[in-house]
């Protein structure tokens, strides 16, 4: 007989003590060679900021390989681990400094991998943030070809002078696409 | 204070609620299809009613990235941090337990070396946390967060004192049912999970708005941790026992790939 997954539950609007930790948001060092700022704000079916939900980030390296080390928690400064965890502010924002993640393989779309918890929000959403700009690569993709357009401008972050901004909406007319895998 | 307070008008009675948990479960009864989560939309409890995607879940394939979870070493996390009870001048006050268990994947096989963090509240049910206006007193011997790592086997450790109910604003004379919360990872991102563990025979869950959001009672029972004498250590802390099941993860692509 296989075993039945565990059931999720809410993140609870206690976590700010136990789960951020110093360092969470910054992979690499804000300003370093090559950082970049991903941010956006979290946002409910009403349009108002989500001020206590937690952003997960984990992400390839620029060269499109998968990071294998350990040291997110107690970042030496050098290291890239591809996690990171960002609690959003009183204003429901949310940043992390990082590097572009590369394509895994080559011609694909490379995109940020994303998890979203709240207080209010029964079990965690994963999402994807592609990285603008290869619009062939994009245009390819298997999960953004599957969308109508307008479904699909939710997975795409859009660029500012320092990095990427993309913001996840949890319910509304431009409601996130949220994802399902397999055996889930 | 008295208890028999009437409630304030803006916050409805537990019947209310009640009444609601109770029809949704009629509900999911008569359509006999199972579900192993908690549902998105869950009105009865009241904060989820902006919080939720109204939009099905996008069913995809996981792309290389997806297919591996971030590392966790010896670097990241002091064994120390795995006893609660321990890092402060004084024990603190409370049941001294044993929280122990395997995390494993769908086929049984045990997620090594995997990151576990948990917290809580302390035995008076307050957690100290800037923002917990309970008028419980906290314990200065006592934080509440814990974390540690899987084992080779999967199985994890903590020791820590049980947690007190507490009340909350989700109606009036809300309870949370006293838990511990556990964020565990998986050998792929697929796995990540959030969730919190229960007490057996605690009457607070059959109220409880969050626990009954898992519609399916075998579900929300997986949940509950067991009292394990073997666990159990002599004049010392009370045992429990909680698996954790974490699917979606390598092991079901292989498998649809072996079909394929
Ligand atoms: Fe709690």
């Amino acid at each position: 007989m296989t075993p039945t997954a565990t059931p999720g539950q809410t993140v609870g609007p206690f976590f700010h003590y136990a789960l951020p930790y110093e360092g969470d948001r910054d992979l690499v060092p804000p300003g370093g060679p090559g950082a970049v700022v991903l941010r956006g704000q979290v946002l409910d079916g009403a349009g108002n900021a989500v001020p206590d939900a937690l952003v997960e980030l984990w992400q390839a390296r620029p060269d499109g390989t998968v990071a294998r080390e350990p040291g997110s928690l107690r970042r030496d400064g050098w290291t890239f681990t591809g996690f990171g965890r960002a609690a959003t502010g009183g204003d429901g924002c949310y940043a992390f400094s990082t590097l572009v993640p590369g394509p895994t393989e080559a011609g694909r779309a490379a995109f940020f991998a994303v998890t979203v918890f709240a207080r209010g929000l029964l079990d965690r959403l994963f999402t994807r943030a592609y990285v603008p700009g290869d619009s062939a690569a994009l245009a390819a993709d298997p999960l953004l070809s599957s969308l109508p357009a307008e479904r699909r401008r939710t997975l795409i972050a859009s660029t500012d002078e320092r990095g990427f901004v993309f913001d996840i909406r949890l319910q509304g007319g431009d409601e996130t696409v949220f994802l399902r895998y397999p055996g889930q | 204070m008295s208890s028999i307070a009437v409630p304030a008008p803006e916050l409805e009675p537990q019947s209310v609620i009640s009444s609601e948990i109770a029809a949704i479960e009629a509900g999911y009864r008569q359509a006999g299809v199972e579900e192993t989560q908690p549902r998105l939309d869950y009105p009865p409890y009241r904060s989820s009613t902006l919080r939720h995607p109204t939009g099905d879940l996008c069913d995809v394939e996981p792309e290389t990235i997806e297919r591996w979870a971030p590392c966790f070493g010896a670097r990241d996390v002091d064994p120390l941090e795995a006893d609660l009870t321990a890092g402060h001048a004084g024990e603190p006050i409370g049941e001294r337990i044993i929280l122990a268990g395997r995390v494993v994947d769908g086929a049984g096989r045990p997620v090594r070396g995997q990151l576990v963090e948990i917290w809580q509240a302390n035995a008076a049910g307050r957690y100290t946390h800037e923002r917990d206006q309970h008028p419980a007193p906290l314990d200065p011997n006592f934080t509440g967060t814990g974390r540690c790592l899987t084992d080779a086997d999967g199985r994890y450790r903590f020791q820590t004192i049980k947690p007190g109910p507490y009340p909350w604003r989700n109606h009036f004379n809300a309870w949370r049912p006293a838990h511990v919360h556990f964020s565990v990872f998986g050998s792929s991102f697929t796995q990540r999970l959030v969730t919190q563990l229960y007490f057996p025979g605690d009457p607070l869950r059959a109220l409880d708005p969050i626990y009954q959001s898992i519609i399916d009672d075998r579900a929300r029972d997986r949940l509950v941790a067991t009292y394990d004498h073997d666990l159990t250590s002599h004049e010392w802390a009370t045992g429990y026992r909680w698996d954790i099941v974490l699917t979606g993860g390598r092991q079901t692509w292989f498998e649809s790939e072996d079909v394929a």
